[in-house]
Protein backbone atom coordinates (compact mmCIF):
# COMPACT_ATOMS: atom_id res chain seq x y z
CA UNK A 1 0.00 0.00 0.00
CA UNK A 2 1.66 3.20 -1.06
CA UNK A 3 1.38 5.93 1.92
CA UNK A 4 -0.74 8.98 1.29
CA UNK A 5 0.20 12.14 1.49
CA UNK A 6 -2.94 14.20 1.57
CA UNK A 7 -1.14 17.68 1.75
CA UNK A 8 -0.40 17.74 -1.59
CA UNK A 9 -2.75 19.48 -4.24
CA UNK A 10 -4.94 17.53 -6.51
CA UNK A 11 -2.92 18.86 -9.68
CA UNK A 12 -0.52 17.94 -12.48
CA UNK A 13 2.35 19.36 -10.49
CA UNK A 14 1.86 16.62 -7.39
CA UNK A 15 0.84 14.31 -10.08
CA UNK A 16 4.18 14.42 -11.58
CA UNK A 17 5.92 14.61 -8.55
CA UNK A 18 4.53 10.93 -7.52
CA UNK A 19 5.53 9.50 -10.22
CA UNK A 20 9.29 10.70 -9.43
CA UNK A 21 8.61 8.66 -6.63
CA UNK A 22 7.25 5.93 -8.72
CA UNK A 23 3.70 6.06 -7.09
CA UNK A 24 0.84 6.12 -10.08
CA UNK A 25 -1.83 8.16 -7.93
CA UNK A 26 -5.46 9.21 -8.88
CA UNK A 27 -8.08 10.92 -7.10
CA UNK A 28 -11.31 9.78 -6.07
CA UNK A 29 -14.63 11.64 -4.99
CA UNK A 30 -15.57 10.90 -1.82
CA UNK A 31 -19.09 11.79 -2.28
CA UNK A 32 -19.76 9.87 -5.90
CA UNK A 33 -17.27 7.45 -5.97
CA UNK A 34 -15.69 8.35 -9.33
CA UNK A 35 -11.58 7.93 -9.96
CA UNK A 36 -9.88 10.36 -11.91
CA UNK A 37 -6.16 9.35 -13.38
CA UNK A 38 -4.44 11.89 -13.70
CA UNK A 39 -6.81 13.83 -10.28
CA UNK A 40 -8.77 16.45 -10.53
CA UNK A 41 -9.57 18.49 -7.42
CA UNK A 42 -13.28 19.30 -9.29
CA UNK A 43 -15.40 15.79 -9.37
CA UNK A 44 -16.59 16.44 -13.62
CA UNK A 45 -19.55 13.28 -12.10
CA UNK A 46 -20.87 15.45 -9.68
CA UNK A 47 -19.27 18.88 -9.58
CA UNK A 48 -18.21 18.74 -5.94
CA UNK A 49 -14.97 19.06 -4.66
CA UNK A 50 -14.42 16.31 -1.99
CA UNK A 51 -11.38 14.83 -3.50
CA UNK A 52 -8.65 12.77 -2.00
CA UNK A 53 -5.65 10.83 -3.56
CA UNK A 54 -5.82 7.44 -4.55
CA UNK A 55 -3.51 5.04 -5.24
CA UNK A 56 -3.73 2.77 -8.42
CA UNK A 57 -2.25 -0.69 -8.60
CA UNK A 58 -0.06 -0.27 -11.44
CA UNK A 59 -1.97 -3.25 -13.39
CA UNK A 60 -3.83 -2.66 -16.16
CA UNK A 61 -4.49 -3.67 -20.09
CA UNK A 62 -3.38 -1.93 -23.57
CA UNK A 63 -6.41 -0.48 -25.09
CA UNK A 64 -5.15 1.43 -27.75
CA UNK A 65 -1.62 2.21 -29.32
CA UNK A 66 0.60 3.72 -31.95
CA UNK A 67 4.23 2.94 -32.59
CA UNK A 68 5.69 6.28 -33.89
CA UNK A 69 8.13 6.96 -36.42
CA UNK A 70 8.04 10.52 -36.82
CA UNK A 71 8.34 11.83 -33.57
CA UNK A 72 8.95 15.73 -31.29
CA UNK A 73 12.09 17.02 -31.19
CA UNK A 74 12.36 15.90 -27.86
CA UNK A 75 11.87 12.19 -28.47
CA UNK A 76 14.44 12.34 -31.47
CA UNK A 77 16.82 13.87 -29.12
CA UNK A 78 16.42 10.32 -27.38
CA UNK A 79 17.47 8.68 -30.59
CA UNK A 80 13.97 7.52 -32.06
CA UNK A 81 13.31 7.83 -35.44
CA UNK A 82 11.89 6.32 -38.70
CA UNK A 83 14.31 3.18 -38.39
CA UNK A 84 13.91 3.59 -34.26
CA UNK A 85 9.82 4.12 -34.05
CA UNK A 86 8.62 4.24 -30.28
CA UNK A 87 5.52 2.95 -29.00
CA UNK A 88 2.50 5.13 -26.86
CA UNK A 89 -0.83 3.64 -25.79
CA UNK A 90 -3.59 3.96 -23.78
CA UNK A 91 -3.95 1.35 -20.81
CA UNK A 92 -6.63 0.73 -19.11
CA UNK A 93 -6.23 0.42 -15.33
CA UNK A 94 -7.75 -2.38 -13.26
CA UNK A 95 -9.46 0.53 -11.05
CA UNK A 96 -11.29 1.67 -14.18
CA UNK A 97 -9.66 4.82 -15.20
CA UNK A 98 -7.61 4.84 -18.61
CA UNK A 99 -3.93 6.48 -18.64
CA UNK A 100 -1.67 7.45 -21.88
CA UNK A 101 1.63 6.27 -21.43
CA UNK A 102 4.54 4.79 -22.95
CA UNK A 103 4.64 1.10 -23.49
CA UNK A 104 7.90 -0.87 -23.02
CA UNK A 105 8.63 -3.87 -23.90
CA UNK A 106 7.19 -3.94 -26.94
CA UNK A 107 9.00 -4.22 -30.82
CA UNK A 108 7.33 -0.76 -32.36
CA UNK A 109 9.54 -2.17 -35.42
CA UNK A 110 6.64 -4.96 -35.45
CA UNK A 111 3.47 -3.07 -34.55
CA UNK A 112 1.50 -6.34 -35.73
CA UNK A 113 2.72 -7.99 -32.71
CA UNK A 114 1.55 -5.95 -30.22
CA UNK A 115 -1.95 -6.89 -29.52
CA UNK A 116 -4.96 -4.81 -28.01
CA UNK A 117 -5.91 -6.43 -24.35
CA UNK A 118 -2.23 -7.45 -23.25
CA UNK A 119 -1.90 -7.51 -19.91
CA UNK A 120 0.22 -4.47 -18.30
CA UNK A 121 2.02 -3.35 -15.82
CA UNK A 122 3.58 0.34 -14.82
CA UNK A 123 7.16 1.49 -15.23
CA UNK A 124 8.63 4.83 -14.96
CA UNK A 125 11.24 6.09 -16.91
CA UNK A 126 13.58 8.47 -15.42
CA UNK A 127 16.10 11.05 -17.24
CA UNK A 128 19.37 12.14 -16.58
CA UNK A 129 18.35 15.81 -17.61
CA UNK A 130 16.16 17.14 -15.21
CA UNK A 131 12.97 16.30 -17.21
CA UNK A 132 10.46 14.72 -15.20
CA UNK A 133 9.50 11.09 -15.43
CA UNK A 134 7.50 9.83 -18.09
CA UNK A 135 4.45 6.99 -17.04
CA UNK A 136 5.13 3.68 -18.93
CA UNK A 137 3.65 0.37 -19.01
CA UNK A 138 5.09 -2.71 -19.76
CA UNK A 139 4.06 -5.99 -20.86
CA UNK A 140 3.73 -8.59 -18.39
CA UNK A 141 3.25 -12.56 -18.94
CA UNK A 142 0.97 -13.67 -15.67
CA UNK A 143 -0.71 -10.65 -16.24
CA UNK A 144 -1.39 -10.29 -12.20
CA UNK B 1 -30.65 20.94 -19.28
CA UNK B 2 -30.08 21.37 -22.99
CA UNK B 3 -31.64 23.95 -24.85
CA UNK B 4 -32.15 24.46 -28.29
CA UNK B 5 -30.61 27.13 -30.33
CA UNK B 6 -31.97 29.52 -32.97
CA UNK B 7 -30.59 32.56 -34.52
CA UNK B 8 -32.65 35.74 -33.55
CA UNK B 9 -32.42 36.89 -37.03
CA UNK B 10 -31.26 34.99 -40.18
CA UNK B 11 -27.92 34.79 -41.18
CA UNK B 12 -26.60 34.62 -44.95
CA UNK B 13 -23.18 33.44 -46.62
CA UNK B 14 -23.07 36.14 -49.78
CA UNK B 15 -19.08 36.03 -50.99
CA UNK B 16 -16.56 33.46 -50.52
CA UNK B 17 -12.95 33.41 -51.56
CA UNK B 18 -9.68 31.59 -50.55
CA UNK B 19 -5.57 31.03 -51.70
CA UNK B 20 -4.66 28.12 -53.26
CA UNK B 21 -3.73 25.94 -50.12
CA UNK B 22 0.12 24.67 -50.73
CA UNK B 23 3.75 24.99 -49.68
CA UNK B 24 4.31 28.88 -50.91
CA UNK B 25 8.27 29.83 -49.35
CA UNK B 26 7.80 33.29 -50.88
CA UNK B 27 4.69 33.68 -49.48
CA UNK B 28 3.13 35.43 -46.14
CA UNK B 29 -0.39 34.95 -44.23
CA UNK B 30 -1.23 38.79 -45.21
CA UNK B 31 -0.38 38.29 -49.14
CA UNK B 32 -2.63 35.18 -49.01
CA UNK B 33 -5.55 36.31 -47.05
CA UNK B 34 -5.23 39.68 -49.04
CA UNK B 35 -5.69 37.31 -52.11
CA UNK B 36 -8.33 35.71 -50.69
CA UNK B 37 -10.23 38.80 -49.40
CA UNK B 38 -9.68 40.37 -53.15
CA UNK B 39 -11.23 37.03 -54.35
CA UNK B 40 -14.18 37.03 -51.85
CA UNK B 41 -15.14 40.47 -53.34
CA UNK B 42 -15.49 39.38 -56.50
CA UNK B 43 -17.51 36.55 -55.89
CA UNK B 44 -20.49 38.83 -54.34
CA UNK B 45 -22.43 38.90 -57.09
CA UNK B 46 -24.13 42.36 -57.30
CA UNK B 47 -20.68 43.83 -55.72
CA UNK B 48 -19.62 44.55 -51.94
CA UNK B 49 -18.40 47.42 -50.27
CA UNK B 50 -15.26 46.95 -48.50
CA UNK B 51 -16.31 49.75 -46.52
CA UNK B 52 -19.79 48.41 -45.10
CA UNK B 53 -17.89 45.50 -43.36
CA UNK B 54 -18.76 46.17 -39.50
CA UNK B 55 -15.73 43.79 -38.32
CA UNK B 56 -13.63 40.93 -38.60
CA UNK B 57 -13.65 37.55 -36.59
CA UNK B 58 -10.61 35.70 -37.95
CA UNK B 59 -8.88 32.11 -37.00
CA UNK B 60 -5.29 31.23 -36.69
CA UNK B 61 -3.82 28.88 -34.69
CA UNK B 62 0.43 28.64 -34.34
CA UNK B 63 1.48 31.69 -36.45
CA UNK B 64 2.98 32.86 -33.27
CA UNK B 65 5.19 29.55 -32.94
CA UNK B 66 5.33 29.34 -36.61
CA UNK B 67 6.12 32.76 -37.92
CA UNK B 68 6.91 34.63 -34.37
CA UNK B 69 3.98 37.02 -34.86
CA UNK B 70 0.98 37.25 -33.02
CA UNK B 71 -2.10 39.41 -33.06
CA UNK B 72 -3.46 38.48 -36.48
CA UNK B 73 -6.72 40.05 -35.98
CA UNK B 74 -5.07 43.82 -36.39
CA UNK B 75 -2.19 42.46 -38.99
CA UNK B 76 -4.52 41.28 -41.08
CA UNK B 77 -7.50 44.01 -40.48
CA UNK B 78 -4.76 46.49 -41.59
CA UNK B 79 -3.61 44.43 -44.72
CA UNK B 80 -7.03 44.32 -45.74
CA UNK B 81 -7.80 48.25 -45.40
CA UNK B 82 -10.20 47.20 -43.15
CA UNK B 83 -8.83 48.84 -39.88
CA UNK B 84 -10.14 50.45 -38.01
CA UNK B 85 -13.12 48.15 -37.45
CA UNK B 86 -12.46 46.07 -34.87
CA UNK B 87 -10.92 42.37 -35.69
CA UNK B 88 -11.15 39.35 -33.28
CA UNK B 89 -8.74 36.41 -33.39
CA UNK B 90 -10.52 33.16 -32.54
CA UNK B 91 -8.22 29.96 -31.63
CA UNK B 92 -9.67 26.65 -31.60
CA UNK B 93 -6.76 24.56 -32.61
CA UNK B 94 -7.55 22.98 -35.92
CA UNK B 95 -11.06 24.02 -35.49
CA UNK B 96 -10.29 27.96 -35.12
CA UNK B 97 -12.16 29.36 -38.45
CA UNK B 98 -14.97 27.24 -37.97
CA UNK B 99 -15.07 29.44 -34.55
CA UNK B 100 -14.96 32.05 -36.67
CA UNK B 101 -17.83 31.86 -38.28
CA UNK B 102 -19.69 30.87 -35.80
CA UNK B 103 -18.48 34.02 -33.86
CA UNK B 104 -19.66 35.87 -36.53
CA UNK B 105 -23.41 34.31 -37.46
CA UNK B 106 -23.97 34.99 -33.13
CA UNK B 107 -23.17 38.57 -33.72
CA UNK B 108 -25.21 39.01 -36.84
CA UNK B 109 -28.00 37.29 -34.80
CA UNK B 110 -27.92 39.69 -31.88
CA UNK B 111 -28.17 42.35 -34.48
CA UNK B 112 -25.01 43.52 -32.80
CA UNK B 113 -23.40 43.61 -36.87
CA UNK B 114 -25.09 43.55 -40.09
CA UNK B 115 -21.86 42.55 -42.37
CA UNK B 116 -19.17 40.16 -41.25
CA UNK B 117 -16.06 39.35 -42.76
CA UNK B 118 -14.88 35.76 -41.11
CA UNK B 119 -11.79 33.61 -41.89
CA UNK B 120 -8.73 32.04 -41.21
CA UNK B 121 -4.95 31.58 -41.98
CA UNK B 122 -2.09 29.83 -41.32
CA UNK B 123 1.70 29.88 -42.64
CA UNK B 124 3.45 26.54 -41.45
CA UNK B 125 6.08 25.69 -44.45
CA UNK B 126 8.53 27.91 -43.21
CA UNK B 127 9.44 25.43 -40.21
CA UNK B 128 11.09 21.78 -40.07
CA UNK B 129 8.46 19.20 -40.13
CA UNK B 130 9.63 18.43 -36.43
CA UNK B 131 8.79 21.42 -35.35
CA UNK B 132 5.59 22.04 -37.08
CA UNK B 133 4.92 18.71 -35.10
CA UNK B 134 5.82 19.70 -31.77
CA UNK B 135 4.00 23.06 -32.45
CA UNK B 136 0.87 21.43 -33.43
CA UNK B 137 0.96 19.32 -30.84
CA UNK B 138 0.52 22.02 -28.47
CA UNK B 139 -3.56 21.55 -28.74
CA UNK B 140 -2.75 17.81 -27.60
CA UNK B 141 -3.24 17.39 -23.88
CA UNK B 142 -0.08 17.64 -21.67
CA UNK B 143 -0.25 14.40 -20.59
CA UNK B 144 -0.48 12.80 -24.17
CA UNK B 145 2.78 15.03 -24.87
CA UNK B 146 4.37 13.93 -22.41
CA UNK B 147 3.89 9.79 -23.40
CA UNK B 148 5.41 11.01 -27.09
CA UNK B 149 2.32 11.34 -28.58
CA UNK B 150 2.14 13.50 -31.84
CA UNK B 151 -1.16 14.39 -33.49
CA UNK B 152 -0.74 11.35 -35.96
CA UNK B 153 0.08 9.44 -32.86
CA UNK B 154 -3.25 9.94 -31.02
CA UNK B 155 -5.12 9.17 -34.38
CA UNK B 156 -3.06 6.22 -34.91
CA UNK B 157 -3.86 4.98 -31.42
CA UNK B 158 -8.05 5.35 -32.30
CA UNK B 159 -6.96 3.62 -35.29
CA UNK B 160 -6.07 0.48 -33.37
CA UNK B 161 -9.42 1.02 -31.17
CA UNK B 162 -11.31 1.02 -34.22
CA UNK B 163 -9.48 -2.14 -35.73
CA UNK B 164 -9.59 -3.82 -32.87
CA UNK B 165 -13.51 -3.42 -32.13
CA UNK B 166 -14.96 -3.54 -35.50
CA UNK B 167 -12.48 -5.81 -38.16
CA UNK B 168 -11.43 -2.97 -40.14
CA UNK B 169 -7.39 -3.22 -41.39
CA UNK B 170 -5.34 -1.00 -43.51
CA UNK B 171 -7.73 -1.67 -46.29
CA UNK B 172 -10.25 0.31 -45.25
CA UNK B 173 -7.99 3.63 -44.31
CA UNK B 174 -6.77 3.02 -47.93
CA UNK B 175 -10.25 3.77 -49.42
CA UNK B 176 -10.45 6.68 -47.66
CA UNK B 177 -7.17 7.90 -49.64
CA UNK B 178 -7.89 6.97 -52.99
CA UNK B 179 -11.59 8.19 -52.46
CA UNK B 180 -9.96 11.54 -51.87
CA UNK B 181 -6.89 11.48 -54.39
CA UNK B 182 -9.44 11.11 -56.98
CA UNK B 183 -11.24 14.25 -55.61
CA UNK B 184 -8.19 16.25 -55.78
CA UNK B 185 -7.61 16.73 -59.35
CA UNK B 186 -10.82 18.31 -59.69
CA UNK B 187 -9.98 21.07 -57.68
CA UNK B 188 -7.59 23.95 -58.77
CA UNK B 189 -7.15 25.24 -54.98
CA UNK B 190 -6.19 21.72 -53.97
CA UNK B 191 -2.42 20.98 -52.94
CA UNK B 192 -2.05 18.09 -54.75
CA UNK B 193 -3.78 17.43 -57.83
CA UNK B 194 -3.14 13.62 -58.34
CA UNK B 195 -5.19 10.51 -57.94
CA UNK B 196 -2.76 7.72 -56.03
CA UNK B 197 -2.91 6.34 -59.92
CA UNK B 198 -1.23 9.53 -61.54
CA UNK B 199 0.99 9.57 -57.95
CA UNK B 200 1.98 5.68 -58.94
CA UNK B 201 2.85 6.70 -62.60
CA UNK B 202 4.87 10.09 -61.59
CA UNK B 203 6.81 8.06 -59.83
CA UNK B 204 7.36 4.98 -62.33
CA UNK B 205 8.46 7.78 -64.85
CA UNK B 206 10.94 9.27 -62.53
CA UNK B 207 12.51 6.17 -61.86
CA UNK B 208 12.68 5.53 -65.58
CA UNK B 209 14.10 8.90 -66.49
CA UNK B 210 16.81 8.33 -63.68
CA UNK B 211 17.56 5.05 -64.91
CA UNK B 212 16.15 3.69 -61.41
CA UNK B 213 14.64 0.36 -61.30
CA UNK B 214 10.81 1.01 -62.19
CA UNK B 215 8.76 0.12 -59.38
CA UNK B 216 5.84 -2.13 -60.41
CA UNK B 217 2.26 -1.93 -58.19
CA UNK B 218 -0.35 -3.76 -59.61
CA UNK B 219 -2.65 -1.97 -58.37
CA UNK B 220 -3.16 1.70 -55.77
CA UNK B 221 -3.62 -0.44 -52.81
CA UNK B 222 -0.53 -2.52 -53.54
CA UNK B 223 1.39 1.02 -53.93
CA UNK B 224 0.18 2.10 -50.38
CA UNK B 225 1.44 -1.63 -48.82
CA UNK B 226 4.71 -0.74 -50.51
CA UNK B 227 6.73 1.05 -47.42
CA UNK B 228 9.36 2.62 -49.56
CA UNK B 229 6.64 4.22 -51.32
CA UNK B 230 4.04 4.74 -48.46
CA UNK B 231 6.15 5.05 -45.22
CA UNK B 232 4.75 4.33 -41.37
CA UNK B 233 4.65 7.95 -39.54
CA UNK B 234 2.67 6.37 -36.78
CA UNK B 235 0.98 2.98 -36.60
CA UNK B 236 -0.96 2.20 -38.40
CA UNK B 237 -1.07 5.74 -40.17
CA UNK B 238 1.64 6.07 -43.23
CA UNK B 239 1.94 8.81 -45.22
CA UNK B 240 -0.68 8.74 -47.42
CA UNK B 241 -3.05 8.51 -44.40
CA UNK B 242 -1.98 12.12 -43.06
CA UNK B 243 -2.69 15.30 -44.20
CA UNK B 244 -0.37 17.78 -45.14
CA UNK B 245 1.34 20.82 -43.98
CA UNK B 246 -0.04 23.89 -45.79
CA UNK B 247 0.07 27.22 -45.91
CA UNK B 248 -3.24 29.27 -46.95
CA UNK B 249 -6.31 31.36 -46.38
CA UNK B 250 -9.70 31.62 -46.79
CA UNK B 251 -12.33 33.76 -46.11
CA UNK B 252 -16.63 34.74 -46.25
CA UNK B 253 -18.99 37.36 -46.21
CA UNK B 254 -21.38 37.02 -43.66
CA UNK B 255 -24.80 39.42 -43.89
CA UNK B 256 -28.47 39.64 -42.03
CA UNK B 257 -30.66 37.64 -44.19
CA UNK B 258 -33.20 40.81 -44.82
CA UNK B 259 -30.08 42.70 -46.85
CA UNK B 260 -28.71 39.17 -48.34
CA UNK B 261 -30.83 40.43 -51.58
CA UNK B 262 -28.45 43.56 -51.70
CA UNK B 263 -25.50 41.43 -52.29
CA UNK B 264 -26.68 38.04 -54.38
CA UNK B 265 -30.36 37.27 -55.37
CA UNK B 266 -28.34 33.60 -54.49
CA UNK B 267 -27.40 33.63 -51.12
CA UNK B 268 -26.85 30.17 -48.87
CA UNK B 269 -28.23 30.44 -45.21
CA UNK B 270 -27.39 28.75 -42.25
CA UNK B 271 -29.38 26.47 -41.01
CA UNK B 272 -27.75 24.89 -37.94
CA UNK B 273 -24.92 25.53 -35.84
CA UNK B 274 -23.22 23.07 -33.47
CA UNK B 275 -20.25 23.20 -31.25
CA UNK B 276 -18.97 20.96 -28.56
CA UNK B 277 -15.94 20.53 -26.26
CA UNK B 278 -14.00 17.31 -25.20
CA UNK B 279 -11.80 15.52 -23.72
CA UNK B 280 -8.44 13.71 -24.02
CA UNK B 281 -7.33 10.68 -24.88
CA UNK B 282 -7.03 9.10 -21.13
CA UNK B 283 -10.67 10.51 -20.38
CA UNK B 284 -12.27 9.82 -23.54
CA UNK B 285 -15.26 7.80 -22.74
CA UNK B 286 -15.10 5.63 -26.28
CA UNK B 287 -11.79 5.41 -28.04
CA UNK B 288 -13.73 4.93 -31.25
CA UNK B 289 -15.65 8.28 -31.20
CA UNK B 290 -15.41 12.21 -30.51
CA UNK B 291 -18.02 12.54 -28.06
CA UNK B 292 -17.45 16.52 -28.91
CA UNK B 293 -18.17 15.87 -32.63
CA UNK B 294 -21.90 13.52 -31.43
CA UNK B 295 -22.97 16.56 -29.28
CA UNK B 296 -22.16 19.08 -32.15
CA UNK B 297 -23.92 17.54 -34.57
CA UNK B 298 -27.33 17.06 -32.19
CA UNK B 299 -26.99 20.63 -31.44
CA UNK B 300 -26.91 21.52 -35.08
CA UNK B 301 -29.53 18.73 -36.28
CA UNK B 302 -31.82 19.90 -33.88
CA UNK B 303 -31.46 23.97 -34.63
CA UNK B 304 -31.71 23.00 -38.02
CA UNK B 305 -34.96 20.36 -37.90
CA UNK B 306 -32.70 18.12 -39.91
CA UNK B 307 -31.34 15.05 -39.44
CA UNK B 308 -28.27 13.03 -41.30
CA UNK B 309 -30.18 12.15 -43.88
CA UNK B 310 -30.98 14.95 -44.67
CA UNK B 311 -27.51 16.29 -45.31
CA UNK B 312 -27.10 15.74 -49.35
CA UNK B 313 -23.11 16.36 -48.92
CA UNK B 314 -20.41 17.17 -46.60
CA UNK B 315 -16.97 18.44 -45.72
CA UNK B 316 -15.39 16.53 -42.53
CA UNK B 317 -12.17 16.68 -40.98
CA UNK B 318 -10.16 14.25 -42.58
CA UNK B 319 -6.35 15.40 -40.72
CA UNK B 320 -6.33 11.40 -41.17
CA UNK B 321 -7.81 8.46 -43.35
CA UNK B 322 -9.18 7.11 -39.93
CA UNK B 323 -10.63 10.64 -38.59
CA UNK B 324 -13.22 10.28 -41.85
CA UNK B 325 -14.70 7.22 -41.23
CA UNK B 326 -14.94 7.99 -37.24
CA UNK B 327 -16.48 11.72 -38.15
CA UNK B 328 -19.19 9.99 -40.74
CA UNK B 329 -20.31 7.65 -38.05
CA UNK B 330 -20.07 10.35 -35.04
CA UNK B 331 -21.99 12.26 -37.57
CA UNK B 332 -24.87 9.76 -38.00
CA UNK B 333 -24.41 9.35 -42.01
CA UNK B 334 -23.48 5.55 -41.19
CA UNK B 335 -23.60 3.20 -37.96
CA UNK B 336 -20.72 2.58 -35.59
CA UNK B 337 -18.26 0.77 -37.48
CA UNK B 338 -20.44 0.86 -40.59
CA UNK B 339 -18.67 3.84 -42.10
CA UNK B 340 -16.10 1.79 -43.39
CA UNK B 341 -18.14 -1.05 -45.55
CA UNK B 342 -20.16 2.25 -46.80
CA UNK B 343 -16.59 4.16 -47.78
CA UNK B 344 -15.75 0.44 -49.56
CA UNK B 345 -18.72 0.05 -51.86
CA UNK B 346 -18.18 4.10 -53.11
CA UNK B 347 -21.10 5.78 -50.72
CA UNK B 348 -18.63 8.37 -50.08
CA UNK B 349 -17.43 9.11 -53.81
CA UNK B 350 -18.33 12.14 -55.71
CA UNK B 351 -21.46 10.19 -57.54
CA UNK B 352 -22.06 8.48 -54.47
CA UNK B 353 -25.04 8.70 -52.46
CA UNK B 354 -23.50 10.64 -49.72
CA UNK B 355 -19.91 12.35 -50.90
CA UNK B 356 -17.88 13.30 -48.45
CA UNK B 357 -14.70 15.56 -48.75
CA UNK B 358 -15.44 16.98 -52.15
CA UNK B 359 -12.67 19.21 -52.24
CA UNK B 360 -10.27 16.33 -51.75
CA UNK B 361 -10.69 17.20 -47.88
CA UNK B 362 -7.38 18.41 -45.99
CA UNK B 363 -6.11 14.96 -47.09
CA UNK B 364 -5.74 16.60 -50.87
CA UNK B 365 -7.01 20.10 -50.38
CA UNK B 366 -4.36 20.57 -48.09
CA UNK B 367 -5.01 21.84 -44.31
CA UNK B 368 -3.66 25.37 -43.34
CA UNK B 369 -4.80 24.56 -40.09
CA UNK B 370 -6.57 27.67 -39.30
CA UNK B 371 -7.94 28.12 -42.47
CA UNK B 372 -9.42 24.94 -42.85
CA UNK B 373 -12.61 25.23 -41.16
CA UNK B 374 -13.50 28.15 -43.32
CA UNK B 375 -12.57 26.71 -46.58
CA UNK B 376 -14.49 23.67 -46.03
CA UNK B 377 -17.83 25.95 -45.71
CA UNK B 378 -16.51 27.45 -48.65
CA UNK B 379 -16.75 24.25 -50.43
CA UNK B 380 -20.21 23.84 -49.37
CA UNK B 381 -21.39 27.51 -50.54
CA UNK B 382 -19.95 26.50 -53.46
CA UNK B 383 -21.73 23.14 -54.19
CA UNK B 384 -24.69 24.85 -53.29
CA UNK B 385 -24.66 27.58 -55.87
CA UNK B 386 -23.52 24.94 -58.50
CA UNK B 387 -20.13 26.68 -59.26
CA UNK B 388 -18.01 24.02 -57.99
CA UNK B 389 -16.84 23.16 -61.58
CA UNK B 390 -15.26 19.72 -61.92
CA UNK B 391 -15.90 18.85 -58.76
CA UNK B 392 -19.92 19.44 -58.33
CA UNK B 393 -21.83 16.64 -56.95
CA UNK B 394 -24.03 15.23 -59.66
CA UNK B 395 -27.79 16.35 -59.95
CA UNK B 396 -28.76 19.98 -59.62
CA UNK B 397 -31.08 19.17 -56.39
CA UNK B 398 -28.47 20.01 -53.81
CA UNK B 399 -30.03 22.21 -50.57
CA UNK B 400 -28.25 21.10 -47.86
CA UNK B 401 -24.79 20.37 -47.18
CA UNK B 402 -22.71 20.64 -43.99
CA UNK B 403 -19.24 21.14 -42.69
CA UNK B 404 -17.45 19.53 -39.78
CA UNK B 405 -14.62 20.78 -38.03
CA UNK B 406 -12.52 19.38 -35.75
CA UNK B 407 -9.56 20.57 -33.03
CA UNK B 408 -6.51 19.63 -31.31
CA UNK B 409 -7.60 15.61 -30.23
CA UNK B 410 -10.83 16.34 -29.96
CA UNK B 411 -11.02 18.68 -28.05
CA UNK B 412 -12.85 21.74 -29.70
CA UNK B 413 -15.77 20.06 -32.95
CA UNK B 414 -17.98 22.12 -35.16
CA UNK B 415 -20.80 21.37 -37.10
CA UNK B 416 -22.61 23.70 -39.02
CA UNK B 417 -25.33 23.02 -41.66
CA UNK B 418 -25.74 25.71 -44.47
CA UNK B 419 -28.89 25.43 -47.16
CA UNK B 420 -30.14 26.85 -50.30
CA UNK B 421 -33.79 27.94 -50.00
Amino acid sequence: MIALNSDRPLNDHAFAQFLQEEKLMGSRCTDCGALFVPPRALCVNCHRTSLEWAPMNGRGTLAAFTCIAIGPPAMVAQGFDRDHPYCSGVVELEEGPRAVARIEGVDAKRPETIVIGMPMEVVFLHADDGTPTVLAFKTTTSGR
Amino acid sequence: MSKKHKLSRGVAMVGAGMSPFGIFPDRDSKDLFTQAFNEMLASVDKGADPRDINALYLGNFTNDVFVQQSHWGAVLSDAIGLAPKPATRVEGACASSALAFREGVIAIAAGFYDVVLVGGVEDMSKQSTEKVAEGLALAASAYERHAGFTFPGVFGALATAYFHRYGATRDDLMNVTIKSHNNAPLNPKAQFQSSIKGVMASKSERAKAKGAPVPNWDDEKQFLADPRANPMIAWPLHLFDCSPISDGAACLLLVAEEIAGDFTDEPVYVAGLGQASGRGLHAAADLTSFEATRYAAKEAYDMAGLGPDDIQFAEVHDCFSIAELLHIEDLGFFDAGAGCKAVAEGATRLDGPKPINTSGGLKCKGHPVGATGTAQLIEVWEQLRGTAGARQVPGNNLRVGAAHNLGGTGGTCTFTILERR
